[in-house]
């Protein structure tokens, strides 16, 4: 039997205790033990940022953090940001300009575009365009999705 | 006139277009952006078994001996599995089509027999409750292995020192020459001649997600049941039948959502073919997704081609000929069902495409190597055309010192000079070359654009201006596939239902991977039938309740799906209109369907809503005249016969600035005209054009896959194989002209490919001007600092 340790964590609001292997990824626990399939594994290795999610207030790898690294903290979901409408005004903007295709890429990028509104700064596009530099997305050509962030970070 | 009865580019009418030619949000991306979509990953099944492979290590090699008892007495792992067990339940597969002649490939496992061929070849598949449990075991397997001579370099191949198939007798898996005659004659009589050899890295699509498929027998009905992120869920349905003896009817495909596609994830696997069949042999559901570092291993990869090609013109700037010869290097097997000859035959038919030369010879050497199978990718063939063709387009007009831009425009094929057959036999409807270059040049401001980097010049500031004129096959006929024999569908079927509640339901063969295909199909469907657009519902990917189809490949799913869901939508319209009259007990004639009403043709006044119709049909046709049924539901079919592909064209530019110190090349610009006929949706059909630019970038600029000489696969991670990222991308312009294509009532051409066919050789074009002060030039994409500086002879 694999070692296993106790952790109790808040995701989206809600308390959870699981116990878990100390190897499991935090994406992984988020979509094996809870269900939430929002986070999506693209990469496994920290390069294609589809797993980025929010623990305690900075956006994290969801594969380059262990589960048990997150015993304590406060994690947050696209599924969690979607039902509290922090995320809304992205969405919409996404949505309007079609800053998606497969949206596989979508969950990971909105929790590193809404990252940057929460700074409450204006951002020039190349500044918009740094700040999505770690997510990998093969269908847009990234253009749309520089403009719906541009629409909310300068709008 | 009533609501889209003309074809949409019937000349001298107003044709009511309704929601076609508008620019509206996708109705199915809200799921996608609240993390509500439904990939394969994200499904849960009870009994759900996981598989892992264990790959081979070498790229050549003879498995002497798998012993799995350690790994079998894993905690969690229900089952290993060799290649012959598997094979007792998958019958093998042989990748040729009879209209490639004398292509060849021997006969492929799910998993190897024997021998494995490349480095990730599957050997062993394990099963367990969970995938780490699965991945942990595989790591448990012993093999031993016998080291088989290594061919590499498609060089080498060629020439056969090293046959890799024995039974084959030679390397070759495919030749072709095409010849119109005459072109050494021109080329004797050429005032110009130019030459050069281009050179292709090998690169592959990179889906962010990667394959997936969760197989499901039910054993009490011998029926099989496939989640599968695939284009073609028809085609798969037949080859699961097919190959594991299942009815074709007891096969059901489905595909929910799917993350990124472009012509990956249009193949037969041998890994998932065996997920299949372990679901057989186990009686239970079974999943296999594929990881990142086994998707560089095993997604197909595609254009690794090196071409000579020849140009001969009169010092007047006319193109007399073109003379290629095209060698390219395949993997260990042909890929099934549409094998890998396409890719070469494609840039035989292509080179020179959009000239009007008349003199042209191809040839084209497929040949078998120890790397990971290439087959069909985003714009097949095409990429490789283009670039050899505007490369020494470029280089003849720098020969002859003309502008490049007027080179084209005196060497385009004219406007009106159509329809019009390519020396390589390939037949083009109608193009409009020209008018989309002088679009081009003018949204680009070219002429400023020259006059700006000749005063940067002076400063020591380097930019490069490129351009790359294009066809593109798209609206593939039965001449693609079919005709050699595969079954793959060239049709697309639709069918529309009427609700009670006045919705229309629409379930279309062809697939959705984010392109917005289920966008259009709504707005085209809305517009036929006069609701407006949330009142309809689009059901795609499952073979269970979709009309029969090819899926999403070749860039069909608007000119071919859509038409069908047009004509299906008119039908239905036409039913509406019956039920309306026999209920308003008026002459069909008089009534039409707008804004979800029946309403009087001339004065549009309302006479029924839609939903009350539905009502009376559904619930009380008792109050109907006894000799009327109402019928609600409709299916058409639409198959493209009049041309074997309905060509499109293109042209596109690039702007870069190289720095001659370190050999980077930073995108300034991109712009893009394209001439796809009708556009259903501007804002989607620009997506596609910036996307597919930014994946012809990658090819450009960063995308290979590097092999050492004993065929280890160097890079195959996202950390060293690059990708193109929002930080170096360029603002992409994008413009169209429309032709629509007269074959069909909507008039759509195909988009999806466009931006990927064009855009390497636009920047290659682009990097080699600003290269040319100091009399350098690149021909060996991807262009590489390292590759820049040693052209400038830096390193």
């Amino acid at each position: 039997m694999e070692h296993a340790l106790d952790i109790t964590l808040t995701v989206n609001g809600v308390e959870v205790g699981r116990r878990v292997a100390p190897r499991t990824h935090l994406v992984d626990f988020l979509r094996d033990e809870l269900g939430l399939t929002g986070s999506h594994i693209g990469c496994e290795h920290g390069v294609c940022g589809a797993c980025t999610v929010r623990v305690d207030g900075d956006i994290v790898r969801g594969c380059l953090m262990l589960a048990v690294q997150a015993d304590g903290c406060k994690v947050e979901t696209v599924e969690g940001l979607s039902d509290s409408k922090e995320l809304a005004r992205l969405q919409k903007s996404f949505h309007e300009k079609n800053a998606l295709q497969c949206g596989f890429c979508t969950p990971g990028m909105l929790m590193a575009a809404q990252d940057l509104v929460r700074q409450k700064r204006k951002c020039t596009r190349e500044e918009i365009r740094e700040h999505i530099s770690g997510n990998y997305c093969r269908c847009t050509g990234y253009q749309a999705i520089v403009d719906a962030i541009d629409e909310v970070v300068n709008g | 006139m009533g609501k889209a009865e003309l074809p949409l580019h019937a000349p001298g009418t107003q044709v009511d277009r309704g929601y076609i030619g508008q620019s509206v949000p996708r109705p199915n991306a809200a799921r996608l952006l609240q993390g509500r979509g439904a990939f394969i990953d994200d499904l849960r099944f009870p009994r759900l078994a996981h598989v892992a492979f264990f790959r081979s290590p070498y790229a050549h090699a003879r498995i002497k001996k798998l012993d799995f008892s350690k790994a079998a007495k894993q905690k969690g792992v229900l089952a290993v599995f060799d290649g012959p067990t598997v094979a007792e339940y998958c019958k093998p597969w042989v990748a040729v089509l009879a209209h490639l002649k004398g292509i060849k490939s021997p006969p492929q496992h799910a998993i190897a027999i024997d021998r494995a061929c490349w480095q990730g070849e599957a050997v062993a598949a394990v099963v367990a409750e969970s995938r780490s449990q699965a991945e942990d075991a595989a790591q448990l397997i012993e093999a031993e292995w016998e080291e088989l001579p290594v061919v590499v370099d498609m060089e080498e191949s060629l020439s056969g020192k090293t046959v890799i198939h024995k039974d084959l007798q030679d390397n070759i898996c495919f030749t072709r020459e095409h010849d119109t005659g005459g072109v050494d004659d021109a080329f004797a009589k050429a005032d110009v001649v130019v030459e050069d050899t281009f050179h292709f890295g090998r690169h592959t699509g990179v889906c962010l997600e990667g394959r997936a498929i969760l197989a499901d027998y039910n054993a009490a009905e011998h029926s099989l049941t496939v989640y599968q992120a695939t284009q073609a869920p028809h085609m798969m349905q037949d080859i699961f039948s097919r190959h594991l003896g299942i009815p074709e009817a007891s096969v059901r495909v489905i595909t929910k959502d799917v993350g990124g596609s472009f012509g990956i994830k249009v193949h037969v696997y041998p890994d998932e073919m065996a997920t299949a069949a372990i679901s057989v042999i186990m009686r239970r559901p079974v999943k296999f997704v594929a990881d990142r570092l086994e998707s560089f291993l095993s997604d197909i990869h595609a254009r690794e081609h090196r071409v000579k090609v020849r140009l001969a013109a009169t010092k007047q700037g006319e193109i007399l000929a073109f003379d290629m010869d095209d060698l390219t290097a395949i993997g260990p097997y042909s890929v099934y069902p549409r094998t890998s000859g396409i890719e070469g035959n494609q840039v035989v038919n292509l080179t020179g495409g959009p000239y009007k030369h008349q003199k042209y010879r191809g040839r084209l050497n497929v040949v078998f190597t120890n790397k990971n199978v290439t087959c069909q990718y985003r714009a097949v063939g095409h990429p490789i055309a283009v670039a050899l063709t505007e490369g020494i387009v470029d280089l003849a007009a720098q020969k002859l010192g003309m502008d490049p831009a007027e080179f084209r425009r005196k060497n385009l094929i004219a406007d009106d000079a159509y329809p019009y057959t390519f020396p390589s036999g390939i037949k083009f409807e109608k193009l409009s070359h020209h008018k989309t270059l002088d679009k081009l040049l003018d949204v680009m401001k070219y002429k400023s654009l020259r006059e700006e980097q000749k005063s940067l010049r002076a400063k020591k500031v380097y930019r490069g201006i490129g351009l790359a004129a294009m066809i593109e096959v798209t609206n593939p006929s039965p001449a693609f596939y079919g005709v050699g024999g595969a079954r793959i569908s060239a049709q697309d079927g639709a069918t529309l239902r009427l609700e009670p509640t006045g919705m229309v339901t629409v379930m279309c063969s062809v697939t959705e991977q984010g392109q917005g295909t289920e966008a259009i199909f709504a707005q085209i469907a809305a517009s036929a039938v006069g609701v407006s657009l949330e009142k309809t519902r689009i059901i795609t990917g499952d073979t269970g309740t979709t009309p029969y189809g090819g899926g999403t490949w070749a860039s069909r799913g608007a000119g071919i799906g859509g038409e069908a869901v047009l004509q299906a939508g008119r039908a239905l319209r036409s039913n509406i209109l019956d039920v309306a009259a026999a209920i308003l007990k008026m002459d069909k004639q008089e009534l039409d369907l707008s804004g979800n009403q029946v309403v009087n043709r001339l004065t549009q006044e309302p006479k029924m809503a839609l939903e009350e119709l539905g009502r009376i049909a559904y619930f009380r046709p008792d109050t109907l005249p006894m000799d009327f049924q109402s019928e609600l539901t409709v299916t058409r079919h639409y198959t493209p016969r009049q041309y074997g592909f309905t060509f499109t064209n293109g042209i596109q530019g690039s702007l870069v600035e190289v720095d001659p110190d370190t050999g980077f090349v930073r995108l300034l610009k991109h712009w893009c005209v394209e001439d796809s006929g009708t556009v259903i949706n501007p804002m989607l059909a620009d997506e596609q054009l910036r996307g597919g630019v930014v994946q012809g970038i990658g090819a450009a600029l960063y995308e290979e896959c590097l092999y050492s000489p004993d065929g280890q696969l160097l890079n195959g991670n996202m950390a060293d194989y690059l990708v193109p990222m929002s930080g170096e991308m360029p603002d992409i312009v994008c413009a169209h002209v429309e032709t629509p294509t007269l074959q069909s009532q909507l008039g759509a051409k195909g988009i999806g490919e466009a931006g990927t066919a064009g855009a390497p050789a636009a920047v290659m074009n682009a990097v080699n001007d600003a290269l040319a002060p100091f009399g350098a030039r690149v021909t060996a994409m991807p262009f590489t600092p390292q590759r820049i500086l040693k052209a400038l002879k830096k390193v």
